[in-house]
């Protein structure tokens, strides 16, 4: 989130699409409802499905799964084509006025310099005109065809409400009135918000689906503001954490991504990583990269870490190619990879194509789970019928179960959607035999340790020289590990404007990240976090609900990184001359002297507005992309096919065939074989959570058991009359990858849609079940779910692919 | 025996005067249609305070789960999926007890003590006392009470009156994530859904109306349905009454009808005796 769960209160309109707050965020969804009553908000729903939240919407449009871009494509154009943009916010905060490289070209879905072998791009003509000194060209009239708000309205030219009809499914007029309803947002006092989840994430164009509507929200001025931003709801309670401290195969700690094999050394490293400004007098953030970096390796790697050796940046990994979740299990199925460690994680259930997991699980050595919860990894090798076809003597694989404790028996600290630590206490022991996440890490670490010690190695140093400063080395403590997080001063650190003073003294806790040093004399495990538990104690930990301005900012209330700021681009909640774009929500404003509010200010604080530091202070431009050369498919966001498609052209370029889905996802060799056509599966699938449960966990527990007890497939009244099917039947849902034999639930909330000049149909799959756990046992909703995933990030497609759909019994083949 | 601060007002099959020393607030829990999700926490919530677990049940092809109340599940949130001037609307609605001020099972329950009404309007079972009978159950005008088939004793929402009577408000009210069900006195929860009509009304939603039906003398949870015209289409009666039928079974007149009757049973068969003699069992050898 931008903003925060509180903030959703602030605003006028609530747009929610790509997911589904009331059904997986119901205690979130509560600030919604605030908005309603308090704010008379209005509540725009778009999703394949009638769901829960679609129940108390004002607005609700069905549209096919996969279509989202179409559709917001389609509000931009409305947007730009009835002039309902931000003129002041658009000119000043986003890269509109810069001027495009004329070289960069976009033809029927394929942008200038597509590589069709490599299924990627060369980006080289992706850029801007850039002056003598390094700096964007600009055009503050925006007229110019080269600037990219001309070449944004270019751009989304083909999307008009008709289009929009065809593609999405979404009728006209319905079409129309959202985007009446989203574009009185435009108006400097009225703010949206966007909520949204997995519901985009899981599609092959879903880094593309968040980022139109970002250009909507920045093309309304929604950005910056209380009751704006865009707001990705958090799929588990510490998921945000999980991304900040970096447990990702590309990122360490704080954003800052691994190194590559092509950055040997540090220096190369930080050059690499260290942008510069793209226009004067910006703040451009992440030109400290260095104080974050070396800090971090002085976290890890303590005294061992020095100036000499490159604080230890010889003993990162290097990454040579990506290792996210799709490729790890390309690799396993290949036999590529033999050992895997599988901590608080189901992929069986969890991944893709179930059936392409078992064999790679099967050619494992051995696979580790570490889980509360019997899950099925765990199991992959036990036969459950036709829920697990396998043949436990033909599987070699040894597991090893590890039982952890549940979040309820650990101390530590949760950071939610809205970027919020809140630390918790623990609640029980863990039961049995099993220990706490941290004491089952801690103990492989210190065997692995000995067995370095002992007998040596190859390249023993990374765990050799890893800081272990814990009072019990077998069971590091949450605080211990939470301090060190925040980081420390290694040295005394002076105060650079007044040499009598410093900053910290050698040992204390760092109050924030500003104080971070690049040569060493700092530690600090995650920049981000640094002020969470300062010399003044843990302010996780605090619970003050407080809040002064009423807009719904509690600043003792837990810590929100970074620097307890609530609401991100907050500078943009004022107009270039400091003063707040609307009276009701006066978030920050200049003062003479320097930025207050009700928040901590992103900005420098004595940055007078007419120094015209841009808001947007982690971009070299200092001002948000509309057009961002960074995205693997193009620097605008076009409309793409799901991989399997109900189409055989995409309209938007029909001529193109490389252009039908993403031309830059990538599609392993074998899974491509794997796909379907509409010919064979002419059903539009899409899967999805209940509110009843929990991903796959709460299968574990009675009541959530006894609440929706078993697995089961909605589908329209259309499609049950087309196939003879009633409320209750066994069905089989068939696709290229498998087949799951369910129950039928016929509803009114999925309609048979007109796409294209053709009938489709859309099959809705809940995906909780499985062969472990309290609930009836079911299929897993992934054996259907094609191996594919976004061309940014590799999230698996699970919201659009086909299937088929018949009644069990008069099934023939 | 009532906690201390629920006096009991009514006890069935028991001519009764409560104590009237002190005065109860009247207490009601509005539940908020129009806020409502469906999310089922208070269906959670009402099975962990209350220690009842359903048998994990098989899917029917609905989101209504158990299909029905029963003696573990004494609230339920129902799912209908409705067109209505052609739009589609997901209608949920909670169903349990309401608590009526005029409550037809402790009416209709023959067993004294069995049922009791608190003066602050909670109707409550209190099973030492049941017999197991079902005339509770006939005489709902809501079809709430429930029968457990392995101790004959009938169950249903006692709008955690073990809460209500140490001041905490009920489990699912605590629970609601969205604000959608409310505790206070019946007058402060009526405000307060009248005060939400005058929102629904903007938002499209004309007919929306409070659900406090006087059939039954008002109940003591009352809703705000967006769609208050057709009360049918959230399940709920549109006129509920409690059946004449019960009103008289437990009435001074009814009262007075059986004893007439009975002391008229007793005289006729006096006068049969002195007419007739003692019936004989005839001889079956004399008929042989």
């Amino acid at each position: 989130m931008t903003n925060n769960w509180v903030d959703i209160k602030n605003a006028d309109v609530v747009f929610v699409m790509g997911g589904n707050p009331a059904e997986a965020h119901p205690c979130g969804f509560k600030w919604v409802i605030e908005a309603k009553l308090k704010n008379k908000a209005k509540l725009i729903v778009v999703d394949p499905r009638f769901t829960r939240t679609a129940a108390v919407a004002d607005i609700y449009a069905q549209i096919r799964p996969g279509a989202d871009i179409a559709v917001l494509g389609g509000i931009i154009h409305f947007l730009l084509t009835n002039d309902k943009i931000q003129h002041e916010y658009v000119r000043h905060y986003t890269n509109a006025p810069f001027l495009v490289n004329p070289d960069f070209k976009f033809d029927e879905g394929l942008f200038s310099g597509y590589n069709q072998e490599k299924r990627n791009y060369d980006k080289s003509t992706w850029g801007y005109q850039l002056d003598k000194d390094g700096y964007a060209k600009i055009d503050p009239s925006m007229q110019d065809p080269q600037c990219v708000l001309q070449q944004l309205k270019k751009h989304y030219a083909r999307y008009t409400p008709e289009m929009v009809e065809s593609v999405s499914g979404i009728p006209r007029a319905q079409f129309l009135k959202i985007c009446e309803t989203v574009a009185t947002t435009s108006a400097p006092n009225r703010v949206m918000t966007n909520l949204y989840a997995l519901g985009w994430t899981q599609h092959t164009t879903g880094s593309q689906m968040i980022r139109t509507m970002a250009l909507i929200q920045l093309l309304l001025g929604n950005m910056g503001l209380p009751g704006g931003g865009m707001n990705a709801l958090r799929g588990h309670s510490n998921i945000q954490g999980l991304t900040d401290l970096g447990v990702m195969s590309h990122l360490l700690p704080g954003y800052i991504g691994l190194p590559t094999e092509g950055e040997p050394d540090l220096k190369t490293f930080l050059e690499k990583r260290t942008p510069k400004p793209l226009r004067p007098g910006q703040m451009n953030f992440v030109q400290n990269t260095p104080k974050w970096m070396v800090s971090l390796l002085k976290a890890w790697y303590g005294k061992a870490a020095t100036k000499e050796n490159d604080f230890g940046y010889d003993w990162l990994p290097k990454n040579d190619k990506p290792y996210d979740i799709m490729a790890a299990f390309e690799l396993m199925h290949q036999g590529k990879m033999n050992g895997y460690f599988c901590q608080g994680f189901n992929p069986l259930a969890s991944v893709p194509d179930k059936a392409k997991l078992n064999q790679a699980l099967a050619k494992l050595k051995f696979l580790v789970t570490i889980d509360p919860l019997s899950t099925e990894t765990a199991s992959f090798w036990k036969n459950a019928g036709e829920l697990n076809d396998v043949d436990p003597s033909k599987i070699q694989t040894e597991v090893f179960r590890l039982p952890s404790g549940c979040f309820a028996e650990e101390d530590g600290s949760l950071t939610n959607s809205g970027r919020w630590l809140q630390w918790h206490w623990k609640g029980a022991e863990p039961p049995g035999e099993a220990r706490s996440d941290i004491e089952v890490m801690a103990a492989i670490f210190l065997k692995v340790r000995e067995l370095y010690q002992k007998e040596g190695g190859v390249l023993p140093e990374p765990v050799l020289n890893l800081n272990w400063p814990y009072r019990i080395p077998a069971a590091p403590s949450a605080e211990e590990i939470a301090r060190e997080t925040n980081g420390v001063a290694l040295a005394d650190i002076p105060d650079p404007k007044d040499p009598t003073k410093f900053l910290a003294r050698e040992g204390e806790q760092l109050a924030t990240f500003a104080h971070l040093q690049a040569d060493g004399t700092t530690a600090c495990g995650n920049w981000i976090y640094c002020g969470s538990w300062t010399q003044a104690g843990n302010m996780m930990a605090r619970r003050d609900p407080a809040d002064p301005t009423g807009l719904g900012v509690t600043p003792s209330w837990a810590w929100n990184w970074p620097v307890n700021r609530r609401i991100l681009y907050n500078r943009a909640s004022a107009d270039p001359a400091g003063k707040p774009w609307d009276g009701k929500r006066k978030y920050l404003a200049w003062t003479g002297k320097k930025w207050g509010g009700a928040d901590v200010p992103d900005m420098r604080p004595d940055a007078a507005p007419e120094e015209a530091v841009g808001p947007f202070i982690m971009n070299a431009e200092g001002v948000a992309r509309l057009f961002a050369p960074a995205m693997a498919e193009g620097p605008f966001p076009e409309h793409y096919e799901p991989f399997e498609t109900p189409l055989d052209k995409n309209p938007l370029s029909p001529k193109e065939p490389r252009a039908i889905s993403n031309p830059a996802a990538r599609l392993y060799k074998g899974d491509r074989e794997r796909l379907g056509t509409s010919k064979d599966f002419p059903y539009v699938a899409t899967t999805y959570r209940l509110t009843e449960h929990f991903h796959f966990w709460t299968k574990h527990t009675r009541i959530s058991a006894v609440l929706q007890p078993e697995m089961f497939v909605e589908i329209g009244e259309g499609l049950a009359q087309e196939k003879g099917i009633r409320q209750g039947d066994t069905v089989l849902v068939k696709s290229k990858r498998g087949q799951i034999k369910v129950k039928a639930m016929v509803t009114k909330r999925i309609q048979t849609l007109t796409i294209a000049g053709k009938k489709v149909h859309t099959v809705g799959i809940p995906i909780h079940w499985g062969f472990e756990g309290q609930a009836k046992s079911g299929p897993i909703a992934n054996t259907l779910t094609p191996f594919v995933g976004d061309a940014n990030i590799q999230t698996p497609e699970f919201k659009a692919f086909l299937v088929d759909v018949v009644k069990a019994g008069s099934d023939r083949a | 025996m009532a906690l201390q601060s629920l006096d009991v007002k009514n006890r069935s099959a028991t001519n009764f005067e409560g104590p009237s020393a002190r005065s109860t607030l009247e207490v009601a829990k509005l539940i908020d249609v129009s806020r409502c999700i469906g999310c089922k926490a208070c269906q959670a919530a009402c099975m962990e305070w209350n220690d009842l677990r359903a048998p994990v049940g098989s899917n029917q092809g609905f989101y209504t789960n158990p299909p029905d109340l029963d003696d573990q599940t004494w609230t339920l949130m129902r799912f209908y999926e409705e067109n209505i001037e052609g739009s589609l609307q997901w209608l949920i609605l909670k169903d349990g007890c309401l608590h009526c001020t005029d409550p037809g099972c402790l009416k209709a329950c023959p067993s004294p003590g069995a049922i009791v009404q608190y003066s602050n309007g909670i109707v409550d079972f209190h099973q030492e006392q049941c017999i197991g009978c079902g005339y509770c159950v006939s005489g709902c005008p809501f079809n709430v009470p429930r029968i457990r088939k392995e101790d004959s004793k009938a169950y249903k929402c006692t709008l955690c009156s073990d809460r209500v009577s140490v001041g905490l408000e009920p489990a699912c009210v605590k629970t609601c994530p969205t604000g959608a069900i409310h505790f206070g006195s019946k007058e402060e929860m009526v405000f307060q859904a009248q005060g939400r009509l005058a929102d629904l009304a903007d938002r499209g939603f004309k007919n929306a109306a409070v659900y406090d039906p006087k059939g039954v003398g008002g109940t003591h949870v009352v809703f705000v349905l967006p769609h208050g015209d057709k009360p049918e289409l959230y399940g709920l009666p549109r006129a509920p009454s409690v059946s004449p039928l019960v009103s008289l079974w437990r009435s001074g007149f009814a009262r007075t009808v059986g004893v007439i009757t009975m002391v008229g049973v007793a005289i006729a068969g006096v006068l049969h005796y002195m007419r007739h003699g003692p019936l004989e069992v005839p001889d079956e050898k004399k008929e042989a």
